[in-house]
């Protein structure tokens, strides 16, 4: 009896304790609730809700966590080289990051889109987009893998990609560089940027069986920066909104030079009407250079094509094809809610959000109710395609998504918070501060016409103090919040890589029964493929030596290797016999100015090494597969240009001593 | 007074549940503690037929040529890696003798469901304790478990 007492004082105490530090501000390490342990929590074994996946920003890759628990599933190396992976080491995978300036080993990886069927994500794909050498991605989500890279001509830097429409029919990109046209004189002055600078945006198809992406047209426009882009949806399907800044057509210190105007404008490209004119014939075919590269699973090797043509039709020329809406301040986000109704703009010097209608931008276009062109392109005035402005939501409106229940969330990088806020009545009903400096969120669903509100994810651009310094340089910092309830409840921190711009998530279920696990050997069609063990060999073919090797637990075969000389080139090509799920093996040689290769059960990868000295190289596995992995090893022994041992291979057998002995 | 007995219960749960685990402080230990388990705990585990989908095979007298042929294509492609076809061991046991050895549906279990069959089997508890590496799971269809079976009925003299 008197433990119950003493234990219901020490209740009353908490609760009191609890009660006083409730009250006190929030501060950055207090502003979490007491349950947030246990909606974050998956215990050990278990699967996450939500796939995530994260832009890796200018680590030029995409990340993959888990939700709630914000676990690193995955890194998926798309634009930049990945030794670990031998992604873009291996002869296999080197003609993925091929374009038309050459080889080119990085990119910055800004948006995250996912396919979509009917609006919903579908699970099958995630586009990505690479800003500096302006390409777009496909990751395949039964590998996932990058299964495809397509470059684009006439684009300066591709960022307002790789948003797609409702059924995937076309994933955009847009310049946010205005440039010459490639096939134009770009010998110019830069001060000729209003003469001579266009912008383009560019309609990528993409097949519904295999994803396989095409250029369908181009359009070209007056020279401005393109920033963000979404599609219509439902009723507004068969529209694009592009966001624009830099309609000062600034050459110059664009930090003040292109902040000057009041409004810039949304872009709405009609591209139903696109189709019509290209079916009529109104594009110019014109002469580019750009690579398109593909992954074939079935050889387990990437192929690289140079294209040379692309069709632009001309917005100044083609009525009805874009028109411009107003919109204050060098707008950065450009979503369109669930409905297809409404589509925000976030004017990021802006001090409010203004909310625009679909249906009133039809209605202004037929009743031509236009303030005037900018660059022969019709300009809507600002109110007729007005639904509503958000007024003084916070500082430094950036990214909108929906909770599909009339809110919207907005995050607002200068006053570092997400406010939610109603669509209908343009009132914010809460505000969450975010640790620091939100740049995009991301709600499951929350730019398709089904969002998963249970989340949201700040990707926030500043880190500071919120982990364990690391000297100067620190991981991005992510931070998830439970939006159930009607307050937004910050509930965990994790590290993202690189610098996570977009994200999307979807439900587990939509992806993870589709992994595949293993490739299999039988259909295997790698041209250098060994199918069991008595195939291997090594075949000279002038200086070029082929290793056919396999690996399965745990050796290597052949795994001496005599007669290759200085001088020589040498290709492993190694294939995996295993047949069970994650039993990947890796193979690595010394001094090899290359990655190391890692194989998947049942598959052929090549790596390409040439000796630099004489004598006897050791080669292994290393990635660590079983007991007896420690002995999974192998000797290539280099003699001198012009020698004559014999070329030789073998496993469990030692050759007999023909040789003459070593120094002679 | 009730929390009481609650913690001491919740307490003496944990101390039971690591009890294992500190007796199994290095990978070897492992199967030791499997046929422990196995001994006591899984009486169900029949050791002739071994576990998986397969019930009672049975087989003719004489062999099936073409079968055996496509099975010898699966062992080059998935097998020989560590299996000789004489009594030799490589990384595992050569095959000779292992028709006559085993009836057929054990070996057809064990090709196509390895981890569990070594998770529970004496024989092939103490056969890893030799070996040291669990055989894979080389993602044989049935076709191509009964095709092996007949290949290894083959290289044992059936004809």
């Amino acid at each position: 009896m008197k433990l119950a007492q003493s234990t219901l004082v020490a209740v009353a105490f908490a609760t009191l304790f609890g009660g006083i530090n409730a009250c006190k501000p929030k501060s950055a390490g207090t502003a979490v609730s007491g349950n947030a342990a246990e909606k974050v929590y998956v215990p050990p074994g278990k699967y996450d809700e939500f796939y995530n996946f994260v832009s890796g920003g200018f680590s030029g890759q995409l990340s993959v966590y888990g939700l709630p628990s914000g676990r690193l599933l995955r890194v998926i190396p798309v634009f930049s080289l990945d030794p670990e992976k031998g992604w873009g080491f291996s002869e296999e995978t080197k003609p993925m990051l091929n374009s038309s300036h050459g080889f080119v080993p990085w990119d910055d990886l800004h948006h995250v889109n996912m396919s979509q069927t009917d609006g919903e994500i579908d699970g099958r794909w995630v586009f990505v987009n690479g800003n500096n050498t302006p390409r777009i991605a496909r990751v395949d989500l039964k590998t996932f893998r990058t299964a495809e890279i397509l470059e684009l001509p006439n684009t300066g830097g591709n960022h307002s990609s790789p948003f797609i429409t409702e059924n995937t029919e076309y994933v955009v990109a847009g310049t946010r560089f205005s440039v010459p046209p490639d096939n134009s004189n770009g010998d110019v002055p830069i001060n000729t940027y209003k003469q001579n600078f266009k912008g383009n945006v560019t309609f990528v198809s993409v097949n519904k069986d295999d994803g396989n992406m095409e250029i369908a047209f181009q359009i070209e426009t007056p020279g401005v920066n393109f920033d963000l882009s979404h599609a219509g949806k439902g009723p507004s399907h068969g529209w694009f909104f592009f966001s624009t800044y830099n309609t000062e057509g600034a050459n110059t210190l664009l930090e003040v030079n292109a902040s000057k105007n009041d409004k810039d404008f949304i872009m709405a490209v009609n591209w139903k009407k696109a189709e019509e004119y290209l079916k009529a014939g109104k594009g110019k075919k014109v002469p580019v250079r750009y690579a398109h590269n593909k992954f074939d699973e079935e050889t387990h090797t990437a192929s690289s094509e140079i294209l040379k043509e692309v069709t632009v039709l001309d917005s100044r020329e083609l009525e009805g094809l874009c028109y411009f809406i107003p919109c204050p301040k060098s707008p950065h986000g450009c979503d369109v809610d669930p409905t297809g109704e409404y589509i925000v703009g976030s004017g990021k010097l802006a001090a409010l959000i203004p909310v625009f209608s679909f249906t009133k931008m039809i209605k202004a276009i037929e009743a031509k109710d236009f303030e005037g062109t900018y660059g022969n392109i019709p300009v809507i005035k600002y109110e007729s395609a007005l639904h509503g402005e958000v007024q003084k939501p916070g500082l430094g409106p950036l990214h909108t998504e929906f909770d599909g229940k009339g809110n919207a969330i907005t995050s607002m990088f200068v006053s570092s918070e997400l406010v939610k806020w109603n669509i209908k009545d343009l009132q914010v009903v809460d505000r969450v501060p975010t640790y620091y400096s939100v740049g995009h969120l991301m709600i499951p669903g929350g730019d398709s016409r089904k969002p998963d509100a249970k989340y949201v994810v700040a990707y926030n651009k500043i880190t500071k103090d919120r982990y364990l310094p690391t000297g100067p340089e620190l991981s991005q910092s992510a931070q998830l919040f439970d939006i159930s309830g009607d307050k937004m409840q910050l509930i965990l921190d994790f590290p993202t890589i690189g610098e996570p711009h977009y994200a999307q998530a979807v439900r587990a279920e939509k992806v993870r029964d589709n992994s595949v696990k293993i490739f299999k050997i039988e259909d295997n069609k790698n041209p250098y493929v060994t199918k069991g063990e008595n195939e291997t060999k090594v075949v000279r073919e002038g200086n070029k030596v082929h290793v056919y090797m396999t690996a399965i637990r745990s050796h290597l075969t052949p795994d001496n290797i005599e007669g290759v000389r200085l001088g020589d080139e040498v290709y492993f090509h190694v294939t995996n016999l295993e047949q069970d799920w994650d039993v990947p093996h890796g193979f690595a040689v010394k001094g090899a100015d290359n990655g190391e290769l890692l194989i998947m059960p049942g598959e052929t990868t090549t790596l390409k090494w040439v000796p630099d000295r004489v004598g006897i190289f050791p080669f292994y596995c290393t990635d660590f597969c079983s007991a007896l992995h420690q002995e999974m090893q192998g000797y290539i022994r280099i003699s001198p240009a012009g020698s004559k041992v014999p070329l030789s291979f073998s496993t469990g057998t030692n050759l007999p001593d023909v040789d003459v002995p070593a120094g002679q | 007074m009730k929390k009481l007995i609650v913690t001491s219960i919740i307490a003496f749960s944990i101390y039971a549940c690591s009890n294992p685990g500190s007796e199994n402080k290095d990978g070897s230990s492992q199967s030791k503690v499997n046929k422990e388990l196995t001994a006591d705990g899984n009486p169900s585990y029949d050791p002739k037929r071994g576990e998986g989908k397969f019930e009672n095979i049975e087989l003719p007298a004489t062999l099936d040529v073409a079968m055996a042929q496509s099975g010898k294509q699966i062992y080059e492609v998935k097998c020989a890696s560590c299996h000789k076809l004489s009594d030799e061991r490589l990384v595992g046991p050569g095959w000779k003798g292992v028709s006559t050895k085993h009836k057929p549906e054990w070996i057809m279990n064990f090709i196509t469901n390895p981890d569990a069959m070594i998770d529970q089997d004496p024989e092939l508890q103490a056969q890893l304790e030799i070996c040291l590496v669990r055989m894979p799971d080389q993602n044989l269809s049935d076709d191509d478990a009964r095709h092996l079976l007949e290949f290894m009925r083959q290289n044992d003299g059936v004809q």
